[in-house]
């Protein structure tokens, strides 16, 4: 949050890489992580001679992204060159969209921690090739240039100016995800820097409405660090300014490991980057037959799917927030219920135990060693009284473990609740019996010695015991 | 052997057993290698590909699989890819380039069965129009060899004058075909934007860029571009739709049925174009020749002719300046030696790699899509291209083809015009205008003067290459100024 009696005014950028198989440009394939220029083809070296050719899923792509987030989908938009040098950019200029953008205005609304929705306006969205990567630190005093990236499809979505403060712009950040990712235009992977994120931050007093002159924080590729970095820079520009200092428009990388910003380049003249029409590419047209084509196959969106959970499931909007957020989640949740029967304690159990064990192993839910077929079983096995909810947990992990499904774990470790009453009478019996000075003191009114009492037939039944059963039990023996 | 004869007339020596592809390519080497001391139309002669490329096409000739341009011996202007030869597009920048992909021209060419003997000497980076703009030296025009041959395909217009190769490959992107072969003596053409594939063709101005041909007559040069025109998925802006004509005529062994032109052809002279010649006389031949044949000549106006070569080039300029920023020093190409840093690797590599003549376009062209003078350069020429075309779709609704002059005189003499480079930009003045519009035009060897050759221009409506190819075969079945070559010493070096 801003100090007091500032407010922060913050846009972002973000650059969804798009999963298409090859680049936009060449038919090089653009998965990630091959040795060294082993993905990099003649267009993309940017030989001479060779030609852009536009890939259709790309463009497809794109306009999935705008009728998703209800924008224009312009019926023409125009490739244009952007010149610059630098030895990762091996054309000497970028193809992007600049005057002409194939995704005009449009939306996202989200849904804030508090639980408040705000509408966020999107200007634009616009096609372009990514640049390669220039290395510093391969070989002592070079550096490298690993051109597997150059072309790979990016979409820029460009936000309005309408994130006050630090945490909603991680949130819009991390509803965009969950949304590329329902539209499955991106893989959503950040450590591989399939989503970056560049925030432009400004802070004015508050109840004014110039804006401040901003600062552009580049290249930003987790939730944490935008919160962290937009925070700091908030506070660092609202320090200069109540000293009396002076904003400079300046571009600033984000140093996770001081908690930083630092000028990356000053901009003391603003770059010109001549802009033109790329004459290799054709105008890319889009009749109303592939619009209402894509517009015809677009998926259930999160926040569509956020409600259906609060209206079929009743759960409460934070969990279906939290449940929706990840379609793999949305599904294994969706799988879990329909095993179970039970929305509720799918709920609990996937936001509960599976959640903690999949952040402390580390695995992605669609590679979890437990499926959501064997946890709606587990779920099973509590409502039909075979286990209690405390056992239950000492299945979930030999599950983990992958001993066996629910049912041969509970056979072959004894797990099965004891529900025979006779069986369980007399344990309740020879605690009581072993047992006199409480028995004593309950009987004189300390009624949170019956805790105790409870304590001693569940350790006396290892746990399998109903706790419920032996407390009634107790109390009936004890009267 | 003849060194002047057609490849309609090698074909038919081919499929006879008169000689063989190999006895062919060896002879145009050894020819060449006596000839090019003088003339410069090569940069480097393949002759290890050429003879192994020939050798296979006696072997499909033999078993009776030949098309017709297998064992055909032809020259690629040097600004093609070619897989494994250097493609050093007369520049310093490029001079130890090889390329490891073939250009699409290239490529269908010699699929079909072509052998490629070398690459033609050019303006560096096409851009030029006398041939004096090389790294590796200025071209010398085979009729008069203190003259220039033209630009920027000069080495493909005097190898096929010379006798060096029977045909070859262009590219003009202001005049860049039918300007040289003009001078020269030769026909040329240059399709409609769109009709040849730029793939593989080392980008000047996209925009314009067109690859064609450059032949002794209008059936050869029919013949060979029918191999390698139509479209093709490597590049976005080479036109989809391939054409029924250019299709048939593939098959050909004599493209002589193909060429029959249709009767009732309007003729329009472009008044604005013969206000600029010096001499008007010299179309008066072709003038007559057309009426006799029952053609209606009439003038017609392109009104902003002279708008032209300014919008000419800062287009090109502006497209040439974006195109050749690859050449950084980092990747491929020229590099200085010792740089100390990175701004002194791409001064010193781009200083030192690019002539004159480039330098002067890079920097315009950056100039007009600079912030501020966009609006009033580029966008300015991009509005009177429009009105360009614009008059060519007026003039065509009452004719169907333009009889025009290609050059304003004959072929000038060396260092004349290098002095002065609007002087030299004069030069264009017909042949931008078709450029701009994207036309097909084409040079035809039309008269002499002062013993070197005239041509005249026929531009047609996009996609009409029909036209100008038929009209140009029947102008050549009635005069002889195609078949008139210079007196070259083989021995003089």
């Amino acid at each position: 949050m801003a100090p007091p009696g500032w407010e922060a005014v913050i846009g972002l950028e973000v650059h969804v890489q798009l999963a298409t198989r090859s680049k936009i440009f060449s038919g090089a394939p653009s998965a990630f992580g091959a040795a060294p220029n082993e993905q990099a083809c003649v267009i993309d070296l940017g030989l001479p001679g060779v030609l852009p050719v536009l890939n259709e899923q790309a463009v497809r792509m794109a306009v999935t992204f705008g009728l998703s987030i209800g924008a224009t989908i312009h019926p023409y938009s125009i490739f244009d060159r952007k010149n610059y040098f630098y030895p990762d950019l091996p054309k000497g200029y970028q193809i992007s969209q600049f005057a002409h953008p194939i995704v005009g205005p449009g939306s996202l609304t989200i849904q804030l921690p508090n639980g408040e929705r705000k509408t966020v306006g999107i200007t634009r969205a616009h096609l372009e090739e990514d640049a390669g990567k220039s290395v510093h630190d391969a070989y002592p005093g070079l550096t490298a240039i690993d051109l597997n990236r150059t072309g790979t499809p990016l979409l820029e979505v460009v936000s309005e100016p309408d994130l006050s403060s630090a945490a909603e712009a991680s949130t819009y950040f991390r509803q965009l995800h969950s949304l590329v990712r329902y539209l499955k235009i991106c893989d959503g992977n950040l450590a591989e820097g399939s989503m970056r994120c560049d925030a432009n931050v400004s802070v004015r007093p508050v109840g004014t409405t110039e804006l401040g002159q901003r600062t552009e924080i580049k290249n930003v590729n987790s939730f944490r660090f935008v919160e962290r970095a937009i925070d700091y820079e908030i506070e660092r520009q609202v320090g200069v300014l109540e000293s009396g200092g002076e904003i400079k428009q300046q571009t600033l990388l984000y140093d996770a490991d001081q908690d930083e910003t630092r000028p990356m380049r000053s901009k003391e003249y603003s770059e010109d980057y001549r802009y033109f029409p790329d004459p290799d590419l054709l105008p890319v047209h889009i009749t109303e037959a592939v619009i209402a084509e894509i517009r015809d196959g677009l998926p259930e969106l999160p926040a569509q799917r956020q409600q259906r959970y609060v209206d079929e499931y009743a759960l409460s909007s934070y969990d279906a927030g939290w449940l929706t957020e990840d379609p793999a989640v949305a599904d294994f949740f969706e799988a879990t219920t329909s095993a179970c029967g039970d929305p509720k304690l799918s709920a609990n159990w996937i936001m509960g135990e599976l959640s903690a064990a999949l952040n402390r192993e580390d695995v992605a839910i669609d590679t979890a060693p437990i499926s959501a077929g064997e946890l709606g079983t587990l779920i099973a096995r509590i409502q039909d009284g075979t286990i209690s909810s405390k056992i239950a947990k000492t299945v979930f992990e030999a599950l983990w473990q992958q001993e066996g499904s629910v049912d041969a774990i509970i056979d072959a470790r004894g797990l099965r609740q004891l529900s025979d009453t006779g069986e369980l009478t007399a344990i309740v019996d020879e605690v009581v019996t072993a047992n006199p000075d409480q028995v004593e003191q309950f009987r004189a009114g300390k009624n949170k010695v019956l805790g105790f009492l409870v304590g001693q037939v569940m350790k006396a039944t290892q746990g399998k015991a109903n706790p419920q059963q032996v407390n009634t039990l107790l109390r009936e023996r004890l009267k | 052997m003849d060194p002047f004869a057609e490849i309609t007339r090698l074909r038919r020596g081919l499929d006879d057993g008169e000689f063989s592809s190999r006895e062919l390519a060896e002879f145009y080497l050894s020819r060449s290698r006596q000839l090019n001391p003088q003339i410069n139309g090569y940069i480097n002669l393949s002759e290890d590909r050429a003879l192994a490329q020939a050798a296979a096409a006696d072997a499909r000739i033999a078993a009776g699989e030949a098309g017709p341009v297998t064992g055909i011996p032809l020259a690629h202007k040097d600004i093609f890819c070619t897989r494994g030869i250097p493609t050093t597009c007369a520049s310093r920048m490029l001079a130890s380039f090889v390329p490891p992909y073939d250009a699409t021209v290239v490529e269908r060419l010699e699929g079909a069965g072509a052998v490629t003997l070398g690459k033609a000497n050019l303006d560096e980076f096409a851009m030029g129009s006398s041939n004096e703009n090389s790294y590796f030296g200025a071209v010398s025009n085979p009729w008069d060899t203190s003259r220039v041959p033209g630009g920027s395909s000069g080495g493909s217009a005097a190898t096929v004058a010379a006798g060096m190769a029977p045909i070859a490959t262009g590219t003009d992107t202001g005049g860049s075909i039918r300007q040289p072969a003009a001078f020269c003596g030769v026909c040329g053409l240059k399709p409609t934007y769109g009709r040849v594939s730029r793939y593989g063709m080392v980008a000047f101005a996209s925009s314009l860029d067109q690859g064609g041909v450059l032949g002794r007559s209008a059936a050869d040069i029919a013949m060979l571009l029918a191999q390698f025109a139509g479209p093709d998925p490597k590049d976005a802006t080479s036109h989809p739709e391939s054409d029924p004509w250019l299709n048939a005529l593939r098959e050909m062994p004599d493209p002589e049925q193909a060429l029959t032109p249709s009767d009732g052809l309007r003729v329009g002279l472009p008044k604005e174009y013969f206000a600029h010649l010096a001499e008007a006389g010299h179309l008066d031949e072709a003038s007559k020749l057309f009426e006799s044949w029952g053609c209606t000549l009439t003038e017609v106006s392109l009104p902003h002719t002279d708008a032209a070569i300014p919008a000419y080039y800062v287009i090109a300029g502006a497209e040439a300046s974006t195109n050749l920023s690859r050449y950084d020093g980092v990747r491929y190409g020229h590099r200085c030696s010792d740089p100390v840093s990175l701004e002194d690797l791409y001064q010193r590599s781009r200083t030192e790699g690019f002539g004159a003549e480039v330098k002067r376009r890079i920097l315009t062209g950056t100039y007009a899509l600079s912030v501020g003078y966009f609006d009033a350069y580029y966008l300015q020429a991009q509005k009177i291209r429009r009105l360009i075309q614009n008059d060519f779709l007026t003039a065509f609704e009452s004719v169907d083809m333009i009889l025009a002059p290609t050059a304003p005189g004959v072929a000038f003499a060396k260092d004349d015009l290098t002095a002065d480079p609007v002087a030299m930009y004069q030069q264009d003045l017909f042949t931008i205008p078709a450029s701009l519009a994207g036309l097909p035009a084409m040079s035809v060897p039309c008269g002499v003067q002062d013993n070197l050759p005239l041509g005249m221009q026929l531009i047609a409506p996009h996609f009409a290459e029909r036209t100008l190819l038929a009209w140009s075969h029947r102008f050549q079945q009635a005069t002889d100024w195609h078949t008139r070559h210079p007196t070259l010493s083989e021995a003089a070096t």
